[in-house]
């Protein structure tokens, strides 16, 4: 447990600059997401590391919406990683959060981590604590795109059909703020049987979290048919950057191409 | 201000995953799965997901209901367990106790599984209990 990110904590609380900090907490051999409001409530205070680094990590950015749409007048304080300070930045842009009302607490990944996410940027630039790792690209994608096209194709339509349409990779995205979404629009995607309608099911969701996608893993990790989700968005998110310069969550000022409404 | 996530056994089915209901001042607002438990590892399927869902649904039932004339009428507790008692016990004095069947529920604990085969064998005297999944 880090104790410079509980001494920050309590540091807010006490100065009164958060009405609460949005983290995790250890209890009873679990660990789960928790308002912490006052300073003594912090001794359960955990940041997601149970067996492993990183392997209880939660939608925390999802549960801040949440929260502030409740009570949009506070400021909150909230746990982030790399990934979840670039899910704050498109939620200040995309205007689900208020940049003025939310302070990060950054906690930088180990390299293992970081290894096992694949992920290009295991830090936030707000560090608190934790290391600067380094940037990994990914194997997978590399991998996959090794193949040739029948092949890939293959891949993927086998990887689908394993769906049960559970929406976990939907419901778990602390990118999904839509009041309706694309996934239940029957002209896209029919209902009643599983497996969903492939690829489309897999590729409209794909497709809409252009821009948004911030790489945090959580979709895959909530999958129980194990797709590899991650890799296809991370493949999107390749081919955006390629195609548009447009790397999500990366600044606060860019906005993504599919975000801009011009006229 | 309160928001918390407290850790329970999703009621749908037998598997019992370890699932977290958020609760912002006291209103139960959405379902996550439990990272660290053991049975489902932070996955949920479909239903348990919108465990949240139901427990403020308008279609939930809150009353008992017995059917009068053919139609179904909101009724007290003692109402419906006096007349559900009263027709069980027609039924087995006319028919025997073989005559009726019954069926647990994933839904329920062990406990409430192990109290219905108990009465179903003892106070109604028949071997005819099994698991809804039979349905």
């Amino acid at each position: 447990m880090s104790q410079k990110i509980r001494e920050y904590v309590q540091q807010l609380l006490s100065e009164g600059k958060i009405k609460g900090f949005l983290g995790l907490k250890q209890e009873h051999g679990h660990i789960m997401p928790c308002l912490f409001c006052t300073p003594g409530d912090l001794d359960h205070l955990s940041l997601g590391d149970k067996d492993g680094p990183g392997d209880a990590r939660y939608p925390l950015n999802q549960l801040m919406i949440r929260l502030v749409r409740e009570y949009p007048d506070d400021t909150f304080a909230v746990l982030v990683r790399g990934c979840d300070e670039r899910g704050l930045r498109e939620l200040f842009k995309w205007e689900q959060l208020n940049e003025e009302r939310v302070i990060p607490v950054g906690l930088g990944c180990p390299d293992e981590l970081a290894k096992a996410c694949e992920c290009e940027k295991p830090f936030p630039d707000c560090l608190t604590d934790g290391p600067q790792g380094k940037g990994v690209n990914s194997p997978k994608v590399a991998h996959i795109d090794g193949m040739d096209r029948e092949a890939r194709l293959k891949f993927w339509m086998a990887e689908y059909d394993r769906c049960i349409k559970c929406f976990g990779c939907r419901n778990v995205c602390p990118m999904c703020f839509c009041n309706e979404c694309s996934l239940e629009e029957e002209s896209l995607v029919g209902t009643g049987e599983i497996p969903p309608d492939n690829p489309t099911f897999h590729l409209t969701r794909a497709v809409h979290m252009v821009g948004r996608c911030i790489d945090c893993g959580l979709c895959e990790e909530a999958c129980p048919a194990d797709i590899p989700l991650r890799t296809l968005y991370k493949k999107v998110a390749d081919i955006v950057s390629e195609e548009f310069g447009y790397r999500t969550g990366y600044t606060i000022e860019e906005k993504s191409p599919f975000n801009i409404i011009e006229g | 201000m309160e928001f918390k996530t407290v850790l329970t056994t999703c009621p749908y089915c037998g598997c019992g995953c370890g699932m977290l209901l958020e609760v912002l001042d006291g209103k139960l607002v959405g379902t996550l799965p439990s990272k660290t438990a053991l049975v489902n590892e932070g996955k949920l399927c479909v239903k348990g997901w919108a465990v949240h869902e139901f427990v403020t649904s308008p279609k939930r039932l809150t009353q008992p209901l017995v059917r009068k004339d053919g139609e179904l009428e909101e009724s007290s507790w003692d109402e419906a367990l006096n007349m559900a008692a009263a027709r069980l016990r027609e039924i087995k004095e006319r028919h025997g106790p073989d005559s009726i069947g019954m069926f647990a529920s994933a839904k329920c604990t062990n406990e409430e599984n192990y109290l219905l085969q108990k009465f179903c064998r003892a106070a109604i005297g028949t071997n005819n209990i099994d698991h809804c999944a039979r349905l």
